[in-house]
């Protein structure tokens, strides 16, 4: 299957890129923005999108960058999955980051896909979605009208739909630190590594100076067709990480997330899943958030995890 | 880039220039067209292999600038300007196989070779970072790419032979 006829645009400069998609916008012609293509080309190949106007960001310069503070990690729009994986401050900060890439596709596809590019194709079987739900964060996008930053919770509006008008370009994404004492961890199955996931979970577990859990949060991937974070808090908070409920936390999970059929899993199956890897991840990353323990005092200089 | 319409289709048209195997061509193509049809059909390198066009089966793996991509994925428009490797680029000028090739030729990797071009140019890359795989790491580096015939076995084993050549090559 070969895509249908379209105008190939490249522009070389930030400027001329936002100029052209609003007058674009402005002409009422269906333009596509292309990153990496590793969901945009199937979609154009297979004729599930046939835009009048591809608008190639690739020969755009300075949205490459990895970006690290003591607030998070900022990642440019041409920042390639297999970049950010690889970026040793990205994954000293939020190691969740490298753990969910890793799980992304092949590393072929890595290569070309990029992260923000996955973000704004918005998909509930991806990933990166999941991640920036359960860290918080914003993408930020810019048009000729202006910059703004669409805060996590508002990006995600339904499945393959993000909160990006036509003529905006996001140009990065901005991941959150998460508060000290936390952990973090990420379970998925797959029929092969590599493979989109048949469920995944990321995790963040929070615990204070006594060992005992603050927070517990999971987010979900390819389980629903909703893009967010759950607090499942209520199952094991103020529990000694060694002795909390973490099956409790589980079923908690199990009866909030609404799962569905498809070829690869009923969704009776996604539930026991959703159930049996949100005790695996929440009990992962309450580990993690123990060793963590020394941070309650280093994560406060905040030149610690950028090294 | 220079760009003109084609005067049948009015579609557009964009003048691409790529260097495949070290060679620099410059083809008209719409800019509709995927790289593995302008190596295939305009350049008539039909090495790299085509099978399911939507970026599963790994047949159509390239090195662009030197990293293993999807060609079916990318546009060839998109990879104006750079440097791309194909399966017929891999063998030394006079025919000496490359390490990866030798093994599938040592270890029978192939039935029908549908699947081999991009099983070589992904084993290539993927040694060139780690040259001294175990056997899970060499069944992980293949996982992104079908094969209908040989079950993966003798893949998997040229994967370990291929790095034992090149230990002995320094390729
Ligand atoms: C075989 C295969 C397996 C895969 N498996 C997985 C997997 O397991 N998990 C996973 O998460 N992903 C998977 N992917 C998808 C991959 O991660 C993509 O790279 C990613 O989803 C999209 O990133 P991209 O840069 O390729 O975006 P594109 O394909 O270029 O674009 C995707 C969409 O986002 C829009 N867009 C992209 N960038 C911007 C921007 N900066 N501003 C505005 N709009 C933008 C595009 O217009 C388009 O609508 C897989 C892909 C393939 C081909
Ligand atoms: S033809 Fe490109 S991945 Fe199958
Ligand atoms: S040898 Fe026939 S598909 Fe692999």
């Amino acid at each position: 299957m070969k895509p249908a006829p379209f105008t190939y645009h490249r522009p070389v400069e930030l400027d001329a890129a936002l100029d052209l998609l609003g007058r674009l916008r402005d002409a009422g012609q269906h333009a596509k923005v292309l990153a990496g293509g590793q969901s945009l080309l199937p979609m154009l190949s297979m004729r599930l999108a046939e835009p009048a106007h591809v608008v190639d960001i690739n020969a755009l310069a300075g949205l490459d960058g990895v970006d690290v503070d003591a607030a998070g990690v900022r990642v440019g729009a041409l920042v390639r999955h297999r970049g950010l994986e690889r970026h040793a401050g990205a994954g000293a900060v939020l190691p969740l980051l490298r753990q969910a890439l890793r799980q992304v596709a092949h590393p072929t596809i890595r290569n070309r896909g990029t992260s923000v590019g996955s973000l704004c194709h918005a998909d509930p079987a991806a990933e990166l979605p999941a991640v920036l739900a359960l860290l918080g964060g914003a993408v930020v996008a810019r048009s000729r009208r202006g910059e703004r930053r669409i805060q996590a919770p508002d990006f995600f509006l339904g499945p393959l739909e993000s909160a990006l008008e036509p003529d905006e370009l996001a140009v990065a994404t901005q991941f959150h630190r998460p508060p000290p004492g936390t952990g973090t961890a990420f379970v998925e199955v797959a029929r092969r590594h590599g493979d989109y996931a048949v469920c995944g979970v990321a995790a963040a577990v929070t615990v204070d100076e006594a060992g005992r859990v603050r927070a517990a949060r999971a987010a979900y991937v390819s389980a629903g067709e909703g893009i967010g974070a759950l607090d499942l808090g209520a199952a094991v908070a103020g529990a000694g990480v060694d002795v909390a409920a973490w099956a409790d936390a589980g079923e908690l999970a199990r009866g909030l997330v609404a799962t569905e059929s498809d070829i690869h899993a009923s969704a009776q199956y996604r539930s026991q899943l959703v159930a049996v890897l949100t005790a695996r991840a929440l009990q992962d990353a309450a580990a993690q958030a123990g060793l963590d323990s020394t941070s309650h005092a280093s994560a406060l200089d905040p030149a610690q995890g950028a090294r | 880039m220079t760009t003109a319409d084609d005067p049948a289709s009015g579609e557009q048209t964009l003048v691409v220039r790529l260097r495949v195997n070290g060679m620099w061509h410059e083809v008209r193509v719409p800019g509709r067209r995927l790289l593995s049809d302008a190596l295939r059909h305009d350049l008539r390198l039909t090495g790299t292999h085509v099978g399911c066009e939507h970026g599963v089966c790994g047949a159509c793996t390239v090195l662009l600038d030197g990293e293993p991509v999807r060609s079916c994925l990318l546009l060839a428009a998109s990879a104006d300007g750079h440097e791309l490797t194909t399966v017929e680029g891999l063998a030394e000028p006079d025919g000496t196989l490359h390490p990866v090739q030798q093994a599938f030729v040592d270890c029978h990797g192939l039935q029908c070779g549908f699947c081999t071009p991009g099983f070589v140019m992904t084993i290539a890359a993927y040694l060139r970072e780690n040259p001294d795989p175990d056997e899970d790491d060499a069944l992980a580096a293949c996982a992104g790419n079908l094969c209908r015939c040989t079950g993966y076995q003798n893949i998997k084993a040229a994967v370990l032979r291929a790095a034992e050549l090149s230990r002995g090559t320094g390729r």
